[in-house]
């Protein structure tokens, strides 16, 4: 076979192949999109969550997104112990001014940053929450302390609708 | 080529005589331009919205459309609301929610993510206040009827006067288009019954082809984006396929036998 | 075969073929000897395993997607039709890949007809297909059960009563399959759980027809038996391949249309109004490809003679290499098998045709005479043919033109290997 007869064929099946790789890739999005959070799931991003009836030194906890959201009404105590931390002692330093919208209120995504569990309510050696799957413990902001967790516990977006009602989402 | 050709042919003759299976009975339904067909099809977005309008206004009193959320009228290739204008849509209907902390229902103001608010609880209720017929819901409604779109523009506007020879029971009306022509919704719409927002004439004619574009669009909202994919996934399918039948050409050229 | 004497190029190859012989495998498929003078009509086994797969990967998609409960499988469908991302494209590729399935399927069955692909030494593997064919009509059937329409809950009650024709136990039976007193949630589950199961047991046997068509290896449209590897055949890679691909564009072209373009038009309007136990819809018509069947079925007036005849209808097609007396396999060369072969097409075409119609007047009698047809042409025609008909010569290999000195096949046979 000649060298100029090679190159041509080279070019069509080149072609060829290059135009059904894009198809298959064209193909396989939807199936593996399919498995991302659908129309209905995405429209449900926000809850609005009355707390009139939160007591100081309370907890509440509710459902967004399909996880818990704490929604704390923290003590005058509490305030002024998160305030008081250095930032040097934390692994993940945050002010809790930058934490909270309201120092009475603290809200935030009831998720363990080390594996996804549920910490537990004023356990723990910071007075905060504990972690009971693999020992990690939270302050009073609900900063990681303390244990195999590598950040504080996230904040949602949320927003004071009115002094009785939060939005979270 | 030849051989292919007989091959497209011969699928095609099979097919067409199963659509012909599909399509007998035919009624002659009357016709009108719908933007939505063909290969390009889109939908007319006032249109989708004055018809949004006759299903709220007219239709909603009796029938649900209960797979459709107030988000939906936002969406891209629906009727294509502002977001504020479909929240406002959805914040004047009542929703039930529930139950709060005291284990009590309550309703709210309708946000987006909420269905639309159905006219009965249930059916029960629906055929109870109708006479013992249900209205249906009309989600997939059109989908739901041979004929489709022509049937149900033309059922709108097919009330007459029963021939002679006919009776009618109470609660039973006399449609030219209907199945056995005796149906028991009555006529719903005349000339002028509601006011565009638009400033259209509400003609009986232009609120259905109103509401029945409203009613495909609810059946199929992703018709738009499948007409689009549909367009180029058979451009690209018909260049892969020339380019793999010259590959063709090419390998089998090497053996005497021709392709 | 050659491929038994493959050893891999690299050391690791090699190391691993000893242990698992997949190279092998793969060389085998790759460099298998086919006739080179296949038509397109032969590119339809490809097309079936492309189908096969569309429906195993987008049904599986979809099973993430619906509930198996009469409550809610509506509601799930038209959830995965709105809300799920491409679940439109998903469900709708599904819906009208079973029409293309089984248009593609009756392409593959009715040119093994033509050609006599069944006929000795391939009798398995036509069996194989036909038992391949039924649990398609089972999975088709079930899957169109899953959407709980209408449609779908007429249709399994219709079915499944079919059931109750058989005498004394039938009853039992019947009650047994919905595990209630009527079709409900229980038949739904079960249903599902089996339209899921049946693919892949059609997937082992797609291995075991082609593994029992790779023994004696491809029928051809001459009919006679070629040495392999030989003039008369092509390495499987790539001239088989890139044509069979051709092929299956041109068939996902047709394919695409009616997902993109009409993908409600096979189906049945009625299909959209959820279930309703109360409501039978006017015409209960099941899907085109088992309309000639149901055409059987309501042609005979008695009810158990009537799925009988249903049900032999499709088991005759199995005693079929034995009822074709002919030693000649294409109809190429039986100037009147060909004929009654299109006749019988024709015949087939009816009964579907009558299939959607009413079952009254004329319908009916049309219906009866083309299933009586159907049979003589089985049981009848075919046997007798082979004994009377004069066939025309036939070539000793593809790539020698006829010689005219025998008609004889076993003699062309004989002739072929001694060319070795």
């Amino acid at each position: 076979m000649s060298e100029k007869k090679t190159n041509r064929r080279d070019f069509l099946f080149t072609a060829t192949y290059a135009v059904g790789a894009v198809g298959v890739a064209a193909t396989i999005w939807p199936m593996i999109d399919q498995m991302n959070p659908d129309a209905s799931v995405k429209a449900l991003a926000s809850t609005e969550v009355d707390i009139s009836a939160v007591n100081p030194g309370k907890t509440i906890t509710v459902l967004w997104r399909g996880k818990p959201v704490f929604i704390r009404r923290r003590t005058d105590d509490e305030i002024t112990e998160a305030r008081a931390v250095q930032m040097d002692e934390l692994k993940h330093p945050e002010k809790d001014e930058d934490r909270v919208k309201n120092p009475e209120w603290l809200v935030m995504l009831g998720v363990c940053t080390h594996l996804g569990c549920v910490p537990l309510d004023q356990k723990g050696d910071f007075n905060g929450w504990f972690c009971p799957c693999h020992g990690s413990h939270y302050d009073t902001s609900g900063r990681i302390r303390k244990g195999p967790a590598p950040t504080n516990m996230e904040i949602p977006k949320y927003e004071f609708v009115n002094s009785n009602t939060i939005k979270i989402g | 080529m030849k051989k292919i050709l007989n091959l497209l042919s011969s699928i095609l003759v099979i097919f067409s005589i199963s659509l012909n299976v599909v399509s007998a009975e035919k009624v002659e339904y009357l016709k009108t331009d719908w933007s939505f067909k063909g290969l390009f099809g889109k939908f007319d977005r006032a249109s989708l919205q004055r018809g949004y309008q006759v299903y709220t206004e007219v239709c909603s009193s009796c029938h649900s459309m209960k797979y459709l959320s107030y988000r939906n009228l936002a969406e891209k290739g629906g009727p294509e609301f502002s977001i504020e204008q479909a929240k406002a849509i959805a914040s004047s209907f009542e929703v039930i929610d529930g139950p709060n902390s005291d284990g009590e229902m309550f309703t709210r103001p309708g946000k987006l993510s909420d269905k639309f608010v159905m006219p009965y609880d249930n059916v029960k209720a629906a055929q109870a206040a109708n006479g013992g017929a249900y209205p249906p819901d009309m989600s997939v409604l059109v989908k739901a009827r041979k004929g489709g779109v022509d049937y149900i523009y033309s059922l709108l506007q097919g009330y007459e006067d029963p021939p002679a020879g006919i009776t009618l029971d109470d609660g039973v009306y006399y449609n030219k288009f209907m199945y056995g022509n005796k149906i028991k919704m009555s006529n719903q719409l005349s000339d002028g019954l509601i006011q565009y927002a638009d400033g259209t004439n509400a003609t009986v004619e232009q609120m259905s082809k109103d509401v029945t574009t409203f009613l495909m669009w609810a059946a199929e909202p992703h018709l738009e984006a499948r007409h689009k994919m549909g367009f180029k996934a058979i451009v690209y399918l018909i260049i892969l396929t020339v380019l793999v039948y010259f590959s063709m050409k090419k390998i089998w050229s090497r053996i005497e036998t021709k392709v | 075969m050659s491929d038994h004497n493959y050893t891999p190029n690299s050391k690791f190859g090699k190391w691993f073929n000893d242990r698992l012989p997949l190279l092998t495998l793969a060389n085998h498929l790759t460099e298998y000897p086919t006739p080179k003078n296949l038509n397109y009509w032969w590119t339809f086994g490809g097309i079936l395993t492309f189908c096969l797969i569309t429906q195993i990967v987008t049904g599986l998609v979809l099973a993430m997607h619906y509930i198996a409960h009469a409550d809610m499988a509506f509601d799930s469908v038209e959830h995965i039709m709105r809300d799920v991302n491409y679940g439109w494209l998903i469900r709708y590729i599904h819906a009208n890949g079973a029409s293309m399935f089984f248009l593609a399927v009756y392409i593959h069955i009715f040119r093994s007809l033509f050609y006599g692909s069944y006929k000795a030494p391939r009798e398995v593997i036509w069996i194989i297909g036909i038992i391949i064919y039924l649990l398609m009509m089972a999975a088709a059937f079930m899957g169109y059960v899953l959407p709980w329409g209408q449609m779908s809950f007429w249709g399994a009650t219709v079915i499944t009563n079919l059931f109750s024709a058989i005498p004394l136990v039938g009853e039992g039976i019947v009650t047994w399959l919905w595990g209630g007193y009527s079709v409900d949630n229980p038949t739904l589950t079960r249903f599902f759980t089996l339209h899921y199961l049946i693919p892949f047991l059609i997937l082992g046997l797609v291995v075991l027809h082609i593994w029992a068509l790779h023994v004696p290896g491809n029928n051809n449209p001459v009919g006679i038996d070629i040495k392999k590897p030989s003039k008369d055949t092509v390495p499987f890679h790539p001239y088989i391949v890139i044509k069979d691909g051709f092929a299956l564009l041109m068939f996902m072209i047709v394919f695409a249309f009616f997902v993109f373009y009409t993908p409600n038009i096979l189906g049945h309007a009625d299909n959209y109004i959820e279930a309703d136990p109360l409501v039978t819809p006017a015409h209960i018509v099941p899907e085109w490809y088992l309309l000639p069947f149901y055409a059987i079925l309501r042609s005979v007036p008695d009810k158990l003679l009537g799925v009988v005849a249903m049900l032999s209808a499709i088991l005759i097609l199995a005693a079929l290499p034995w009822l074709d007396t002919s030693k000649v396999r294409s109809a190429v060369f039986r100037p009147l098998y060909k004929q009654f072969y299109w006749i019988l097409v024709a015949d087939v075409l009816i009964l579907g045709y009558v299939g959607a119609m009413p079952a009254e007047g004329l319908y009916l009698l049309v219906a009866r005479v083309a299933t009586a047809y159907y049979f003589l042409h089985f049981l009848v025609i075919l046997p007798l043919l082979g004994l009377r008909e004069k066939t025309t010569p036939v070539p000793l290999s593809i790539t020698e033109p006829i010689l005219g000195g025998t008609s004889n096949l076993a003699t062309a046979k004989n002739k072929n290997d001694l060319k070795i």
